[in-house]
Parts: structure tokens; sequence; C-alpha cells
């Protein structure tokens, strides 16, 4: 279950004693991998549908078990996702899986009208998303991906935060008839999700932490980043309230109507352009609600060379960046969270390393 | 929705095809072709908006299928053994819409609808809004993926339906469509056939004077599918190609050499006519020409 980085013992926040745990991090395309075995055991009209990409997508276990049942087009993402949409006219639910850029840029068309516009049963999985792919450069990063899809009626956009957020969220794709775009990370990345708690609702952002002076409202990769923020503000005297939206579209714009009020500013985080992703989302609900000061954090140019957690960094999605974002919101002194300092570190730091699009 | 008297008739159709003769075959294809024709004209006359050439391209081709081919009831769209058709070139709604009638998916008068506003009948086909509409088409290029994706799901579940796209000739240029056709036939899909409405045409000029489809055949053969050509105003010789008994495993291609425009002698084979609403005058002289 655990992913490559899985096991190591970076403590990014060091001495300044934020106390925060250190934890396993998961590639949630594990989880995803072995919810859509158990799935697929007991209704057998769960199909996957991949694009030369059954290491990458994780889908070598369903091959062995289902072989019938594991469709793999090739180099062919229009295919795929026409054929995704052909077999659910058929009466079968597939699970189309690729990369996320190449499913979502190659084929966005049959996604808004085959899928989309045709209420097609098809479940679009994005695996590798955000900056996921690191030095393989911005060809193969997702960025623009949830941007594209939010616009898109009909189709919602889920963006599970941990394994928990992941299995559950497949779950749901496959009770739920009608289509749905779900993005699946391959970063590694601690549990976050409460224990005892249904771990994805549809529709639902979860408050993980509460507070009264600002909210972090984090998607994905980015939300175990914004509770080690949180925490890091704790020692600056600010009380930030930590939101999982793990439903992009449609959002749960109370959860966000909540926060502008009670908190009075909002910092997004998310890995992929702010401009129509996570943060242009929020800031449609609070500028049409209750207009507040925020920060929209997200790589809003082509990435340099790099690896993913380095990226990350550069462009400051890291719990120093936003932590620094949400002083800057309050009008507060970064102090000692300046760049170079805290800023540095991040959750799940150390990354993926090197990976290829086809390593598995 | 369904029009049970509609759907009586066109029931009563099929059985009288399946016994007729071949020489009464053909002629009561063509007359039901003849009205669709009248239909399509008056239809998008009336809405000021459509595909006129195309619309009469495609008749003969509709007609063939949902008169003596497809295996569907009207009255149950979804029902699961169904046959299906997806019409890959959307842009031809009105002749869609208007065989979907014959049959009695919806009542005629719908078409009065055509293109007015919050109508179902959209310009292009919506899955969501029309019955016995497969998937949602216009865009081009999609309908043969969406085809794959239906014989190999059918495949799966045992279903013995079978699966025909309706592509224009133009759309072709469209590299989606050669991906689904490798796929098609590394697939061995061949309850699979391609009904290519081969007008010459598209929008702005002649295919060949845009990016040259030829030698067409050969590319589909090349593909790995099973082709045939032919006139594609026939209705017998469709039926015979369409039906034909498979051979082998190999998709079917079928070219149906077609004339855009067909059956009004100042549209055929005329790219304006891609298109160009009829005015009235021209609407009750196509009308007259296709008695």
């Amino acid at each position: 279950m655990a992913s490559q980085g899985a096991g190591r013992r970076a403590d990014p926040h060091g001495a300044r004693g934020t106390a925060l745990t250190v934890e396993e991090t998961y590639d949630c395309r594990d989880a995803f991998a072995a919810e859509l075995v158990r799935l697929a055991r007991a209704d057998d009209r769960i199909v996957a549908v991949c694009n030369d990409s059954v290491g990458s997508s994780k889908l070598a276990a369903f091959a062995r078990k289902f072989p019938e049942r594991l469709i793999n087009v090739g180099i062919a993402e229009q295919d795929m996702v026409g054929i995704g949409a052909g077999l659910a006219n058929a009466g079968l639910v597939p699970f189309v899986c690729g990369a996320a850029t190449f499913l979502t840029a190659r084929a966005l068309e049959q996604i808004k009208a085959d899928v989309a516009y045709s209420l097609a049963n098809v479940k679009l999985c994005g695996m590798s998303p955000g900056l996921a792919y690191g030095a393989l450069g911005p060809t193969h990063h997702s960025t623009e991906d949830l941007s594209w899809l939010r616009a898109i009626a009909d189709l919602p956009v889920v963006v599970p935060a941990d394994p928990a957020q992941t299995s559950a969220a497949v779950r749901w794709a496959a009770q739920t008839t009608g289509p749905a775009f779900l993005r699946i990370g391959r970063f590694p990345v601690p549990d976050v999700s409460p224990p005892g708690e249904p771990a994805f609702t549809y529709g639902r952002a979860a408050r993980l932490r509460d507070g009264a002076d600002a909210t972090l409202v984090a998607t994905g990769t980015m939300v175990s980043r914004a509770l080690s923020a949180a925490a890091l503000l704790a020692g600056h005297g600010v009380d930030a309230r930590v939101v999982n939206v793990s439903t992009i579209s449609p959002l749960d714009r109370e959860e966000i109507v909540a926060a502008a009020r009670q908190t009075g500013a909002v910092v997004t985080a998310e890995e992929a352009v702010p401009t129509g992703g996570l943060g242009a989302a929020v800031a449609e609900v609070v500028l049409e609600t209750r207009p507040v000061p925020m920060r929209l954090l997200g790589p809003r140019t082509f990435a340099p060379t790099g690896e993913t957690a380095f990226l990350l960094e550069h462009f400051g999605l890291t719990a120093g960046g936003i932590a620094r974002a949400t002083l800057d919101v309050l009008g507060l002194d970064a102090g000692g969270l300046g760049a170079g300092g805290l800023g540095a570190g991040g959750l799940g730091a150390g990354g993926a390393g090197g990976v290829g699009v086809d390593d598995g | 929705m369904p029009d049970h008297d509609a759907i009586g008739a066109w029931r009563r159709l099929r059985d009288r095809l399946a016994h007729a003769d071949r020489a009464a075959r053909a002629a009561a294809l063509a007359a039901l072709a003849g009205g669709i024709r009248r239909t399509a004209i008056s239809t998008i006359h009336a809405a000021g908006l459509g595909h006129t050439g195309g619309d009469l391209s495609v008749t003969d081709i509709l007609t063939t299928l949902y008169g003596a081919v497809l295996r569907i009831d009207p009255a149950r769209p979804d029902w699961p053994e169904r046959d299906r058709l997806i019409l890959s070139k959307g842009h031809c709604s009105v002749a869609l819409y208007t065989t979907l009638t014959t049959c009695g998916f919806f009542p005629a008068d719908r078409l009065a609808t055509f293109a007015a506003p919050m109508s179902p009948l959209n310009g292009h086909p919506s899955r969501r809004a029309v019955p016995g509409v497969e998937t949602s088409s216009g865009p081009l290029g999609h309908g043969l993926p969406v085809g794959v994706g239906v014989a190999v799901g059918l495949r799966l579940r045992g279903s013995p339906a079978r699966t025909v796209v309706v592509l224009g000739d133009g759309e072709l240029q469209e590299g989606s469509n050669w991906e689904a056709a490798m796929t098609a036939a590394h697939r061995g899909l061949s309850s699979l056939t391609a009904v290519i409405d081969r007008n010459g045409l598209q929008q702005g000029a002649r295919t060949g004077d845009t990016n040259d489809l030829e030698p067409l055949a050969d590319k589909w053969r090349a593909f790995g599918w099973e082709v045939a050509e032919v006139d594609g105003h026939d209705h017998l010789a469709l039926l015979d190609a369409v039906t034909a008994p498979h051979a082998g495993s190999r998709p079917r291609c079928v070219i149906a050499r077609t004339v855009k425009g067909r059956g009004v002698s100042f549209m055929e084979d005329r790219v304006e006519w891609h298109h160009k609403v009829p005015d009235a005058e021209q609407t009750r002289m196509a009308l007259e020409e296709l008695r």
C-alpha cells in the first residue's frame, strides 16, 4: 500500500517546533487500484479502459484477475474516451484511466460531448495529475485539468486527498449512475481523513480543523500541507481553519460561504492553475456571497525542470508557502516564515523521485 | 413520448418487407425515403436551419437501416438488446429525427419544433433529449470510437446485437476515426458496421480538393476491415451490403456512394447546399421534385 515515498521519515518543519507528527505517505493510485479490483469482483459490469497505461494506471492486478474486462486501446485517448461512452451505452460501467494530462487535454471534446453532454455512465480517472511527473516537464504536467473540467456541465470533478478518500470516491463513482472525473494522485501523501467519519461525501467539503482567523481551502496533495500550515500559523498566533475540498465541481458553497463569513480571509492551494481550478471556484462563491480578502496558490506558469517536491516548493505549495500567503492576506508580518525559512519544507518532501510515464 | 400509432405502422412495414419480394421491398423503401426527404425539406425550411445537402444524401442509408435492418423497439429506446445506430455526422439531424418519427420513437408533430427555443430537437442530436439517439453527436470523428465501445461492451455482455455507425466522408479527415478503425479490427468486431455517406463534398469544397480521402476502400482494407462499395441510393444494394454474412471476424465498412442533395435537381452535388436553407419557392420546387 505504501508508496515508494512511504516510510520516509522527513520532518520538514524541523527545529521550528511545530510539533508535526512524522507520517507514512502513500501513492493514491494503489488505493484506487485495490478498490477497483474489489468492486469489479462484486460487479461484472465494471471494466477498465486505458491507453497503454496498465502500469502507470496500476491496472496490472485488475488485468490479471479480469483479463477480458481490461480494454487497453493503445496510445489513443480520443478513441479511449469514446469507447468508454460506448461501453456505458452497452450497459457496462467503464473506468477510463490515463495520465491526467493526456486523458483530459487530448480527449477534452470527447469528455464534453460523448460523456458529459451524453450523460454517459463513464468514470474518467486522471492518473498522476498536477506536477506529479516532475522533471518529465510541463508537457506531462496536468495543471489545467481542473479548470477545463470544472467548466463542463454535469461532470462531477473529484480530487481525493488520501488513500481513504480515494477508495471511498471510487466506491461512490461505481455506485452512482452518470459521468464523473476522479483525479488520482501519485505524489505521496499522508492520511488526512479523520478516522471514524465517512472519508468522502460527494459534494461536501470536510472541515479538518476549525479556526477563526482565516480558512485554508485545499484539495488533493495540498490538504496535508494546509494542515501543516495551520500548525505553523498557530505558532504565529493565527487560528486557521482547514477545509478539504474533494469535490471541486459541484462545489460545497455552504462551507465556502461559512469560511468567508466566519473567518474573514481565505487562502486556496491546489496542484493546478488557480485560474479556473479550485482557487477560481472558491473565489467565485466568495465574490458572489461574502467578499473577503483571498490568496490563490497554484502554479501560474509552466514549471521549470525539477522533481515534484522541488516544483511544489518553487510554486510556494508547501506548508510554509501556504502559511506565508495566509499571513500576507491577514496583513501580518511573515517574520520567520520568510522565503528560505520554513517555506523550503513541506510535508511529503522528498517526493516521488524520478518517475517515468510508464514505470508504474 | 413514443408514438404508438407510428410504431404500429412501422412494425407492419417491417413485417411486410420481411416477406416481400425484392421489387416490392425496393418500392416500399423508396416510398419511405421519399416521405422522409419531403418532411426533412419542410422541416428545414420552417426552422430556417439545417444541413440540407447531407440530410438528402444520408436519407436512403437511414431508411434502409431503420426500415429493414435494425432490431429495435421504438417503444423501448433503452431495450438492452437493441441494435445501435450511431449517427456520427450529427449535423444531419433532421434526416435522423424524421426517420425516428417514422419508426415512432416520438411523434412526428415534434418536428415542427426543430431548432425552436427549448425544443428537444437541437441542430445536433442530443442523447439526453431525444429517444433513439444513442450518443450526442455533432463534433466530427466521435461516432466510430463510441461504436467500437458499444460493440466491445455488447460482446462482453454476450449480446448478439449489432452496432452500425453512419459517418460522413469529410469527417474521415478526423484522426479519431482511424484510432477507432484500428481498435475495431484489432478486436475482431464483426458486429460493427461503418456506413460512409460518400457524397464527395464537405462544408467548403470537394473532399478531393480539400484533403483527399482516396483510395478510401484501400485505406479501410489496410486497417483490417472488409469493405463493400455500393450505390448509396440503392436500398437493396445497401441492404445486401449491410446484411451479407460475415466471412471472418473483421468489422465491415460499407462505402455508400451518394449525391449530396439527392432528389432535388438544383441541390444535387452543389457545395453551397451543405447548410443552405431553401426559401419558400425553393421548398415548393423541391417538394414538387420529390413527389
